[in-house]
């Protein structure tokens, strides 16, 4: 066991997947020589050599549509898309085609691919470096979306990520690339070494995708959150004293219903939260979901707590972000309805 | 200082609409034979001169003249010329089929028949192609089987599809052909990523990709251009520069450039025109490339200029954007007829052998249909299951999807 961060955490994962399995190459702008700009991918050129981890042209819908072209020839990529708002380039490509090879060809030919992208806002990075964009990978068939929450996880998912025969878009939540921010942005973060989810598994292990795990045991309410908004959601319960359940989806395509119903039906209760926009966000499945299946559970209606329908701004970042105070107000709405 | 004059747009128009009379006088043809052969090893800058020119084997006597001739015996080029004739005769079959409301969309590959039908022959067993709808060529080249083709056409029981692809959108990993997409240009890149994996792999294999005059607009383009070049990938970029991309000529996606085949120059990858009518030629332009590729020298880009003779597809009419008497002025040619006089010329053929081997070709793509619609078509007979449908989204279905199968019925 050692302390990793999360950067650390899939570099490691990288690492041993490269070693484990020659069909795995990686690449991506700046991911060959100087490890990515988050450092992701950091000695794996230098350990695999340049035919197994290089620098691509700065070319998103070439680094996807490339990487489709080596995963029917049979290799494994593992692509990087610098930030997630760098994607829509490649989106076609994502789209119309990994997604879809398997079903159009009747499984004649396959993409076993995995598309990673560091995710989110909170880091002045502006309308272009803070999106969150799992809506629009989750309204597509033949994707499977993850999002991890924390180092263990980030580890596992990705290793699941890359055997799995299927494309697969891992969202990055840069904001807990170093700790387990918690939406208190004049406070120092606590390091992802002095936190128990910083404790990685040095040894080869897969975290199944599609399962959910509860990051915080309650009966009072149920709070469907991923990636950073999961230490915005607890940092609120603990503030506002309220016994939420705490569900980290880590897996949005496909869903662990079960661990929702069986919650939303424990506590009767539900709220959702997102980073992204609102409108037609993964929320509004969410929603949707947890109104056909708990209804008649349901003691107040459901509500949702996301990112404003506005481009992320850049000086009024922590307006835009759905903060601990946001979270508060829903508790109080949802538990006095 | 004189005043600024108002700005115009320039929106270029082709030479010919209906009711005006083609002109191809601008098409500068040099003779069969004139252009050079440049060794394989040869610098891309120095060979510049190859991206203006056409390749040309064929010359009007019906001789094959000129560095170019001479890769293929007169028994493998009877054989291009049955090729050609099926793939004609199946277009036929299956055009008949369309109007007959047996299916609902067909791509015909009139007039460009030799591109695909030669350049498969280039190629070795294992090298992959990443076609666009218009190279059936390549299927029937390569042996695949004319009744699995129209097994997909029909969506019926028997598609290798399961009715989920629009008719002529094959796929076939075994013959080296792609699943064709619908969405232009796209497989490009795929095509150069397959050959940076074959190139990883220290394989031996090649990839080729296939692209119109029309898509080469399309970012993919560039990106495949920009991929190949930067990693050298053993692959053989195809433009089919048929004149035509539904009612929009290819001016249009040629802008200022001279020539298609111009734009590989800023990537430094050589670039070939050649006359894509011209059956000896596209295959001695082809098999110099995927030598090049195979030698790892890298990718090589080729312009097949040829001619669509039919309409885009079944459901545009030619005659309402470009004159009906186009094909017929086209200088190039059929790529049949010249291909058959070659034949005869060096005492290989005869018109006797032709109508004969006419008949026995017309009577294969009938049993062919034949068989195929015993398995049903898009409007009687067995279809794939619509519980198929659900299947393959994923290689293991999830349980939203076995839910939503169920709320459908199956």
């Amino acid at each position: 066991m050692a302390r990793m961060t999360m950067i650390e955490a899939i570099r490691n994962a990288h690492d041993l997947a490269m070693e484990r399995d020659k069909r795995v190459v990686v690449f991506g702008e700046d991911v060959g020589y100087f490890g990515g700009v988050f450092r992701c991918t950091a000695g794996l050129q230098k350990k695999y050599g340049p035919h197994r981890c290089f620098d691509a042209p700065i070319n998103e819908s070439g680094i996807v549509g490339a990487g489709i072209g080596m995963a029917a020839y049979g290799l494994k990529p593992v692509v990087e898309i610098q930030f997630a708002d760098y994607m829509y380039p490649a989106y076609d490509q994502i789209v119309s085609e990994a997604a879809r090879l398997r079903h159009r060809s009747a499984g004649d030919f396959t993409c076993s691919m995995v598309i990673r992208m560091p995710t989110g806002g909170g880091i002045f990075g502006g309308q272009t470096h803070s999106q969150s964009p799992e809506a629009l990978f989750t309204h597509v068939s033949g994707l499977k979306v993850v999002m991890p929450a924390n180092p263990r996880d980030a580890k596992g998912l990705l290793l699941a990520a890359i055997e799995d025969p299927d494309p697969v878009i891992f969202l990055e939540p840069k904001r807990l690339y170093n700790g387990p921010f918690d939406g208190h942005h004049d406070r120092p973060v606590v390091p992802w070494k002095n936190h128990e989810l910083g404790d990685v598994s040095e040894d080869y292990y897969t975290v199944p995708l599609g399962k959910a795990e509860i990051a915080r045991a309650g009966e009072a309410v149920t709070v469907l959150a991923y990636g950073t908004m999961v230490y915005v959601a607890q940092a609120a319960a603990e503030e506002a004293g309220v016994d939420a359940e705490i569900i980290d989806l880590r897996t949005l395509l496909p869903l662990d219903l079960d661990a929702i119903e069986q919650s939303v039906r424990k506590t009767g209760r539900c709220i959702v939260i997102h980073e992204a926009t609102k409108t037609s966000g993964f929320g509004a499945e969410l929603s949707a979901l947890v109104q056909e299946r708990c209804f008649y559970h349901l003691e107040a209606p459901i509500v949702r707590v996301t990112g404003w329908d506005t481009p992320y701004p850049h000086a009024q970042e922590w307006t835009y972000f759905p903060g601990p105070e946001r979270i508060k107000q829903a508790f109080t709405q949802v538990l006095e309805g | 200082m004189t005043e600024p004059r108002p700005l115009a747009l320039h929106v270029p128009e082709p030479g010919c609409r209906p009711g005006d009379t083609p002109d191809f006088s601008d098409f500068e043809i040099p003779r069969a034979g004139a252009v050079r052969r440049p060794e394989v090893e040869e610098a891309p800058e120095d060979m510049r001169d190859m991206a203006f020119s056409v390749v040309r084997v064929l010359n009007k006597a019906g001789e094959a003249v000129g560095p170019w001739a001479g890769t293929l015996d007169a028994e493998a080029l009877r054989n291009g010329l049955r090729h050609m004739m099926t793939l004609r005769q199946f277009d036929e079959r299956m055009l008949k089929a369309q109007r007959q409301g047996k299916t609902s969309f067909y791509v015909q590959n009139l007039g460009e028949e030799a591109v695909a039908c030669a350049f498969r022959m280039a190629l070795e067993d294992g090298d992959m192609n990443f076609p666009t709808y218009r190279q059936a060529g390549l299927l029937i080249a390569g042996g695949y089987p004319m009744t699995q083709m129209m097994n997909q056409i029909y969506s019926n029981s028997a598609d290798p599809l399961k009715g989920r692809q629009l008719p002529v959108m094959y796929s076939a990993r075994d013959h080296g052909f792609f699943s064709v997409s619908g969405n232009l240009g796209t497989q490009f890149i795929q095509a150069v990523g397959w050959a940076m994996a074959s190139a990883i792999s220290h394989d031996t294999r090649i990839a080729a990709a296939w692209i119109g005059d029309g898509s080469t607009s399309e970012n993919d383009f560039h990106a495949a251009m920009v991929f190949a070049s930067t990693y050298k990938a053993p692959v053989i970029l195809n433009i089919v520069n048929n004149q035509w991309a539904i009612s929009t000529f290819q001016g249009m996606a040629r802008g200022g450039a001279v020539t298609f085949a111009a734009r590989g120059h800023g990537f430094g990858i050589p670039a070939i025109r050649v006359d894509g009518n011209d059956y000896l030629a596209v295959h001695a332009v082809a098999k110099w490339a995927a030598e090049r590729a195979r030698s790892g020298l890298g990718p090589s880009l080729i312009e097949h200029v040829t001619y669509r003779a039919g309409g885009h597809s079944t459901s545009d009419d030619p005659s309402a954007y470009r004159s009906k008497d186009e094909f017929s002025a086209w200088p190039l040619g059929d790529p049949i007829d010249r291909l058959k006089r070659h034949l005869i010329t060096i005492g290989e053929w005869s018109e006797d052998r032709h109508t004969q081997a006419q008949a026995e070709i017309v009577d294969t793509v009938r049993s062919a249909q034949r068989e195929a619609e015993a398995n049903g078509t898009l409007i009687s007979g067995d279809k794939p299951s619509p519980r198929s449908m659900f299947d393959d989204v994923f290689a293991e279905m999830p349980p939203h999807l076995r839910e939503q199968r169920q709320e459908a019925g199956y």
